[in-house]
């Protein structure tokens, strides 16, 4: 169950990391919609992880190079920019990705059908704050393009094929590209230029090849859950 | 007997004519003595609604600060079902603060101006959330000890005389009650599981049972705004009185949970048909109010910090609402126009 794994540990790692958020939004309505999506996302996780294996012994249990999600939903939260570019560029591929897996017949197509709502209204979230912080003041409209930008380099690794799931990813990367340019261009943000992969040739994450934050991410995810061995909570 | 109708019909009527003050006090007096509901547009005691606007501002604080010490747990949940739970807990908490400034918004006094006063320390919020939460057994403890005392404390609060107030308090209730359940369903399973895992959640239960207990406010001979509250309706028992049923309700819990309370004097009164219970440390508790408790300033400097590193952010949805439909947006801008976009740490 290769795509179970990448798809339920991006949904995994995405929700932790806007976990981190609780307590430090910017505004109490934000408190509310990012814990909100975390649930959401969290859900998602349960669902695939289990169609993998047992949810628990998978989150809890592997090490750092047996992750495959992407490298983009590991990144840290850094400002509420950041957090706002990595989940535009994020919800955008799992709208058209769930979008394509529910239409189909394949064993994600119920989850996908579900799912699409819940992404399809993350991506609202993600859009009318890239918008009010591209758009708003001097200050937003900087470190919104600097988010952006940041992160441009870990949004190819989305359209690296993943073995389970018949998707056309040509032509999702190109509706990805399509639709991510024109919230941007609405932002009054510029389409980062630059290499949307890495160094590393390879769909790093998707291959359990990450970046140095992931494993203290870990280590905190799993602290507790490793040092009370066969517990039950 | 007047009714909340005739009050607002003494009010209308008079409206830009001379102010009959003894006339709207007697309407009001009427409406709390039939149990009615003060709205926000009837005539109040001025004292009344400064009580008010104490007591909701002090709840909502208390919701928003209550998010961090469970919010220190959320990336360490131990399994991908509790983790979902306190993620929902701790969102419901901010949706509990939101209806509540909601509510004492109704008063005339906006958010912003609250919460400035949050920060500024010169409104409070409840003392239990300066202890830290150290295990995750501490976790159940919140939920069941300071979720059951919170319950116990809000429950009557649903009669309370002001409508905004008791109409969020009725929704508030429900998912408290909920969360309640779900800390007291953690300690079982800690309880019932390795001794190593009954042993935090009896460590947990050992620390937050007097602070919980204080959450009560305290003793009736000591409680500054008691009496008047109590005489408004907006308090319908003491403190004391709702202590004691608090203490009456978890000793049989605790004794399903198969933990104890850290209680030598703790036992069944059978003349007065309840338990009698030890004597609370109010020197501690008059310490942790006055800001020396273990997180005060952990607290307050979380709260601030976010509030700060988050202006640009209401600035820019401020100014992008501006420009886009001609208002001035509503997420609160703090009036500040800051665009050098350093980061205030």
């Amino acid at each position: 169950m290769t795509a179970a794994l990448a798809l339920g540990d991006d949904a995994l790692v995405l929700s932790h990391r806007l976990g981190e958020w609780a307590g430090h939004a910017p505004v109490l309505e934000e408190e509310v919609a990012l814990a909100n999506i975390a649930l959401d996302l969290l859900g998602q996780a349960r669902v695939l992880l289990s169609l993998a294996g047992d949810e628990d012994e998978l989150a809890y249990l592997r090490e750092e190079r047996a992750f495959r999600n992407l490298q983009l939903v590991e990144q840290p939260n850094g400002d509420f920019a950041h957090t706002i570019a990595r989940q535009l560029y994020f919800s955008v591929y799992q709208q058209l990705l769930y979008g394509e897996l529910a239409t189909g017949d394949g064993p994600f197509a119920p989850l996908a059908a579900k799912a699409v709502k819940e992404v399809a209204y993350h991506r609202d979230h993600a859009e009318q704050w890239t918008l009010r912080l591209g758009d708003g003041t001097r200050t937003g409209h900087e470190r919104m393009q600097r988010a952006c930008d940041a992160l441009w380099r870990f949004t190819g690794e989305m359209f690296q094929p993943v073995e389970g799931l018949d998707v056309d990813w040509p032509v999702l990367e190109a509706r990805w590209l399509e639709y991510a340019g024109d919230v941007l261009g609405r932002a009054t943000l510029t389409v980062p230029q630059g290499p949307r992969t890495g160094a590393w040739a390879a769909g790093a994450g998707r291959q359990g090849l990450h970046t140095e934050p992931f494993g203290r991410m870990l280590a905190e995810m799993q602290h507790l859950h490793r040092s009370h061995p066969g517990a039950s909570w | 007997m007047a009714t909340a109708a005739a009050q607002r019909t003494a009010r209308t009527e008079a409206d830009g004519a001379r102010t009959d003050t003894a006339a709207y006090q007697s309407a009001f007096d009427a409406a709390v003595a039939a149990d009615e509901r003060i709205e926000p547009r009837d005539w109040m005691p001025d004292a009344y609604r400064a009580t008010l606007v104490r007591q909701i501002a002090q709840h909502a604080h208390s919701e928003i600060i209550g998010m961090q010490p469970e919010a220190n747990w959320i990336t360490r949940a131990p399994s991908l079902r509790r983790k979902a739970i306190l993620m929902a807990k701790v969102q419901d908490e901010a949706g509990h603060g939101l209806y509540l400034y909601s509510a004492a918004e109704t008063l005339g006094t906006g958010r912003d101006e609250l919460l400035g006063k949050l920060h500024s320390g010169r409104q409070k919020y409840s003392s239990i959330f300066n202890y830290p939460t150290l295990t995750w057994a501490d976790v159940g403890a919140i939920g069941w000890l300071v979720d059951g005392a919170a319950i116990t404390n809000q429950v009557p609060l649903c009669r309370c005389s002001y409508g905004p107030y008791a109409r969020a308090m009725v929704r508030i209730c429900k998912e408290e009650s909920f969360h309640q359940r779900q800390g007291y369903e953690l300690l079982l399973a800690l309880s019932r599981g390795t001794p190593e895992q009954h042993a935090m959640a009896q460590d947990a239960v050992d620390r937050w049972w007097w602070p919980s207990l204080m959450m009560f406010g305290p003793p009736d001979d000591e409680s500054q705004h008691s009496a008047q509250s109590m005489e408004w309706k907006i308090k319908r028992h003491s403190n004391d009185e709702l202590r004691q049923r608090f203490v009456d309700i978890c000793v049989p819990q605790a004794a399903s949970l198969g933990l104890t309370l850290p209680d030598p004097d703790l036992r069944w009164n059978e003349e007065r048909g309840h338990h009698d219970f030890g004597a609370i440390d109010w020197t501690e508790f008059w310490e942790v109010l006055k800001g020396n408790g273990p997180c005060n300033e952990q607290r307050i400097t979380q709260r601030r910090r976010a509030h700060d590193e988050g202006a640009w952010v209401r600035e820019a949805a401020a100014a992008y609402a501006a420009k886009h439909t001609g208002n001035t947006g509503s997420t609160g801008s703090t009036g500040s126009t800051d665009e050098t976009g350093a980061t205030r740490a």
